[in-house]
């Protein structure tokens, strides 16, 4: 299982990476939120996917999957939540400014 | 007697009182006040000629940073106080010369005070006995005569030269300081004294050829030594008193004195004679051979200063042989050598102080140092006239001046390498044979372009329009020139008198273990030997080109300005600036794209080559789950959606599949028994969701990318290796794990804190610092989110205001 979820982990960030490598802004916004993904699905891989119980204590059972990832991961969604909307919010900002969603016209010139 | 740590503090000391309190000054002019630091101290150091003539020597010793073994050690030694005495006796004579000269010069605080921070770190190199104090008192030096130099600031050619003087000097200065470092490292002190005493236990250590490279490379940029002679001709856009004190009597001895005081360091190292001497021989025939080019007598003085400093150089040079093993028996006649570049020292600074004086005046009273435009001038200006032909016969080494003296030596030395028994050091028997040459050759051009300063100045037709401002300037401005003309004839008749308490003592302090008879005295009349015939060959060659002068100046086309070295140094910053500004703009293009494109690309580089150069590569899936239908279903369809976004053909296709990945690692989270996670992931993927359809209204239609061919080909190598090497590294780790997680501790969190659900006691209780900032960056965002939205530019605000 591991094995597989590594993969589409991988999968997942090759695509982020390339709706990154895009002109439109919209396209890097979803990239952003693919690369996140790819990341929760690779905290999650290295805490082992071993079949245990779900991590809420029952009495007599012993096995439960790793909580910590689980945390790490809750923590990381939050944060990627907030980056993301703030990331759309300022695409809106700068459509709105320049009237352009081509990062090849936003380019900023360092003579300017 | 004053100690020696206040001698180099007094100036600065003098300086910030100046600055501090005196800046309104106005009633007499400011520098009569200067004026009475550099009588002190010369005064001061007078005192000690007799007591360091009888061997004494002084040490000091002040605590600067003790931890690294920095301190403010000084050593006053007959060497140092020739310098000593130098610095601030033609520095009582420049200052008074200066307050005539900038008499109207509205900046004359900054000037002074400038003056006085290079009068202190000369001083404070010349006495220190520290390497890395030394180091600072030498980049202050630069630091001043960059002030000094661009005194004028308004002026272009000021600007340049002092940029020039600063980029040559600094970056000397820097070879200087690593060569200190190795040196360090080499002796494991700091003290000059210490290496001295000690200088035969390193004598064959390989790092010891780079230590003299960098040493000398420092020495050589401050003394103007070829090739880095360039910066000195453009100093002389300083203000004359400057041109005096710095570029002729003191900072570019600086070099010198460092070649002096190492000299019983590296003295018998052959590498250390060779270049000392040909560096310095050469300097002295390119020196002479181009100032008789100059038109401009400021920069034909610079020159004839690069060209003297080579001679003295020359001259430690051939002295320096006296410390090789093999010549130790014949050392007193290299000693004399030694004697020689001392002597010259102290008479050039005396004649080419005068000369810049006198030249300053001609400039100030006349209004041009262009020697086509001057002429006939010795009946106008007489006083001027008989200074600058005695300093102008003395630099041509006539007599009865003591330049005469000084080149005789000069000769003498030179002969002598060549009846030494040289043959042992690689081909030197040859190189012997066309040192006197060489030197003699350059005597020849040094007396002509003496003859020029006095005959074309001075003779011929008068060419000056405004006969009244041809006369002799105010009697003060002629009294430091009058002084240093004196002092010319004076050292003549009676050398001994310098001769044996001053530089002897200097001896004594390179070569310990010689006594004064050993060095014999100076004698004005030595018999008609082969130095006497070298100087009237001298004379009558010299008169011979001086008179065909217009034809010789052919010569100089062999040598067009576009080969020099000044056309090197500027082509170099030119190109300098040129390809690092298309290196720059190669990779800073300003897209988005091509910034990420060289970071996902390093990282892949960097990760993959770690990984395959320790073979950190690891497989195995031992210990995996097991994989279930659900699981399969999932990983295809995440799969198709993520391709999906790629091709799809409208935004609302790429929000809802962007949407459905959400979902479906939300699905994943239920699988792999995660509530939590999967609740928070369902909630925020909506959410996230809704925000993109928000921005819909207002994002542009979704455009199908066509890029460029290439772009895309490398757009998707630079994504699928991204891909790669993250599984890669994902499967290398997952497979090499080595301690057990530590998950286990928070299992007791119902006994720990009382609460069931372990990942909710690891974010409030465990781990709740973690969770404490996470909500700070909501709240930054939301605070972000809402600024984004309220506020607009304030330019716009403006413009609604105007409306």
């Amino acid at each position: 299982m591991e094995f597989i979820i590594a993969i589409l982990a991988g999968v997942l960030f090759a695509t982020g990476v390339y709706n990154l490598l895009q002109k439109q802004l919209l396209r890097i916004a979803i990239g952003t939120g693919l690369i996140s993904h790819a990341a929760h699905l690779f905290i999650l891989t290295m805490g082992k996917l071993k079949r245990g119980q779900p991590p809420i204590i029952v009495d007599n059972i012993t096995n439960y999957t790793d909580p910590l990832p689980h945390a790490l991961i809750l923590t990381s969604i939050v944060i990627s939540f907030g980056v993301t909307s703030v990331v759309l919010v300022l695409a809106y900002r700068t459509i709105n400014e320049n009237k352009t969603d081509n990062m090849e016209q936003l380019r900023g010139n360092e003579y300017e | 007697m004053l100690p020696i740590h206040l001698a180099i503090i007094f100036p600065f000391l003098t300086a910030l009182i100046i600055l501090l309190f005196l800046r309104r000054f106005k009633k007499i002019h400011l520098g009569w006040l200067v004026l009475i630091v550099p009588t002190i101290l010369f005064i001061q150091l007078s005192t000690y000629i007799p007591k360091i003539a009888s061997g004494q020597t002084f040490r000091n010793e002040m605590s600067w940073i003790p931890t690294f073994d920095i301190n403010f050690l000084t050593n006053m030694d007959g060497l140092s106080l020739i310098f000593g005495l130098l610095i601030t006796g033609i520095g009582t004579l420049v200052i008074l010369y200066s307050i005539y000269y900038l008499a109207t010069d509205p900046n004359v605080v900054q000037f002074y005070i400038y003056l006085l921070l290079f009068m202190g770190s000369m001083l404070g190199v010349v006495f220190s006995d520290h390497l890395m104090v030394l180091y600072v008192f030498w980049e202050l030096t630069s630091i001043s005569s960059f002030l000094l130099i661009a005194y004028w600031y308004q002026r272009k050619g000021s600007r340049y030269g002092a940029k020039k003087a600063l980029h040559i000097t600094v970056i000397g200065g820097f070879f200087m300081l690593v060569g200190f470092l190795m040196l360090h490292h080499l002796t494991g002190t700091f003290q000059i004294s210490e290496m001295i005493t000690q200088a035969d236990t390193w004598k064959n250590d390989p790092l010891l050829t780079w230590i003299i490279v960098f040493v000398l490379i420092g020495a050589f940029t401050k003394s103007a030594q070829f090739p880095f002679h360039i910066w000195l001709p453009d100093a002389m856009e300083a203000p004359t008193p400057i041109s005096a004190y710095l570029h002729s009597a003191t900072m570019v001895k600086a070099g010198i004195y460092i070649v002096a005081r190492f000299t019983p360091i590296f003295g018998g190292e052959t590498i250390w004679f060779l270049l000392v001497s040909i560096i310095g021989l050469l300097t002295l025939f390119w020196g002479a051979f181009t100032a008789i080019r100059q038109t401009d007598l400021k920069a034909l003085l610079a020159y004839s200063t690069v060209s003297q400093l080579g001679l003295i150089m020359t001259l430690f040079g051939v002295g320096s042989l006296s410390f090789h093993p093999q010549f130790s028996l014949e050392g007193t006649l290299y000693t004399q050598a030694i004697f020689a570049a001392l002597f010259h020292l102290m008479n050039h600074s005396t004649f080419k102080g005068a000369l810049f004086m006198i030249v300053g005046i001609i400039d100030y009273q006349i209004g041009t140092r262009d020697l086509r435009r001057l002429g006939g001038l010795a009946s106008f200006m007489p006083i001027s006239f008989t200074i600058a032909m005695i300093g102008s016969f003395s630099m041509a080494g006539l007599p009865p001046f003591n330049g005469f003296l000084s080149k005789e030596m000069f000769f003498t030395s030179m002969l002598q390498l060549k009846e030494m028994n040289i043959a042992s050091i690689t081909s030197l028997q040859t190189m012997a044979t066309f040192f006197p040459i060489i030197a003699w050759l350059a005597s020849v051009f040094t007396f002509i372009y003496c003859m020029m300063i006095v005959f074309q100045t001075f003779f011929g037709p008068f060419k000056i329009q405004n006969e009244e401002e041809a006369k002799e300037p105010s009697f003060g401005m002629l009294i430091p020139p009058i002084i240093l003309g004196s002092l010319v004839v004076f050292v003549f008749f009676f050398p001994n008198i310098l001769g044996d308490h001053i530089i002897k003592p200097a001896i004594y302090s390179i070569y310990p273990n010689v006594t004064a008879d050993m060095i014999g005295s100076i004698s004005q009349w030595h018999g008609f030997n082969t130095e006497l015939k070298m100087t009237i060959g001298i004379i009558v060659l010299g008169t011979i080109i001086y008179v065909y002068l217009t034809y010789f100046k052919k010569v100089y086309i062999v040598f067009p300005r576009a080969l020099s070295f000044d056309a090197l140094y500027n082509n170099t910053l030119d190109k300098l600036d040129i390809y690092a500004n298309k290196i720059t703009n190669f990779y800073m293009t300003g897209y988005l794209r091509d910034y990420i494109a060289f970071i996902f690309s390093f990282f892949t580089v960097l990760l993959l080559g770690v990984f395959f150069y320790v073979d950190a590569f690891a497989f195995s899936i031992e210990g995996d789950a097991t994989i279930n239908i659900f699981a399969w279903i999932l990983v295809g369809s995440i799969i198709i959606a993520g391709m999906t976004i790629l091709f799809a053909s409208s935004r609302m296709t790429a929000i809802i599949v962007n949407g459905y990945i959400g979902f479906a690692i939300a699905m994943f989270f239920v699988l792999f028994r995660a509530p939590d996670l999967a609740l928070t992931q369902l909630v925020v993927e909506t959410v996230t969701t809704a925000l993109f359809l928000l921005c819909f209204y207002f994002l542009p239609e979704w455009e199908k990318e066509k890029p460029a061919r290439k772009t895309k080909i490398t757009n998707i190598i630079i994504a699928i290796s991204v891909g790669v090497t993250f599984t890669l590294i994902a499967l290398s780790v997952k497979s090499g794990r080595l301690f057990e997680s530590i998950s286990t501790y928070f299992e007791k969190s119902e006994e720990l804190t009382g609460a069931k659900n372990i990942v909710n006691t690891v974010l409030g209780d465990f781990r709740a610092f973690d969770t404490m900032l996470e909500v700070i960056v909501l709240f930054i965002a939301g605070i972000g989110v809402y600024t984004l939205i309220k506020y607009k530019d304030k330019v716009e605000v403006k413009h609604d205001e105007n409306e």
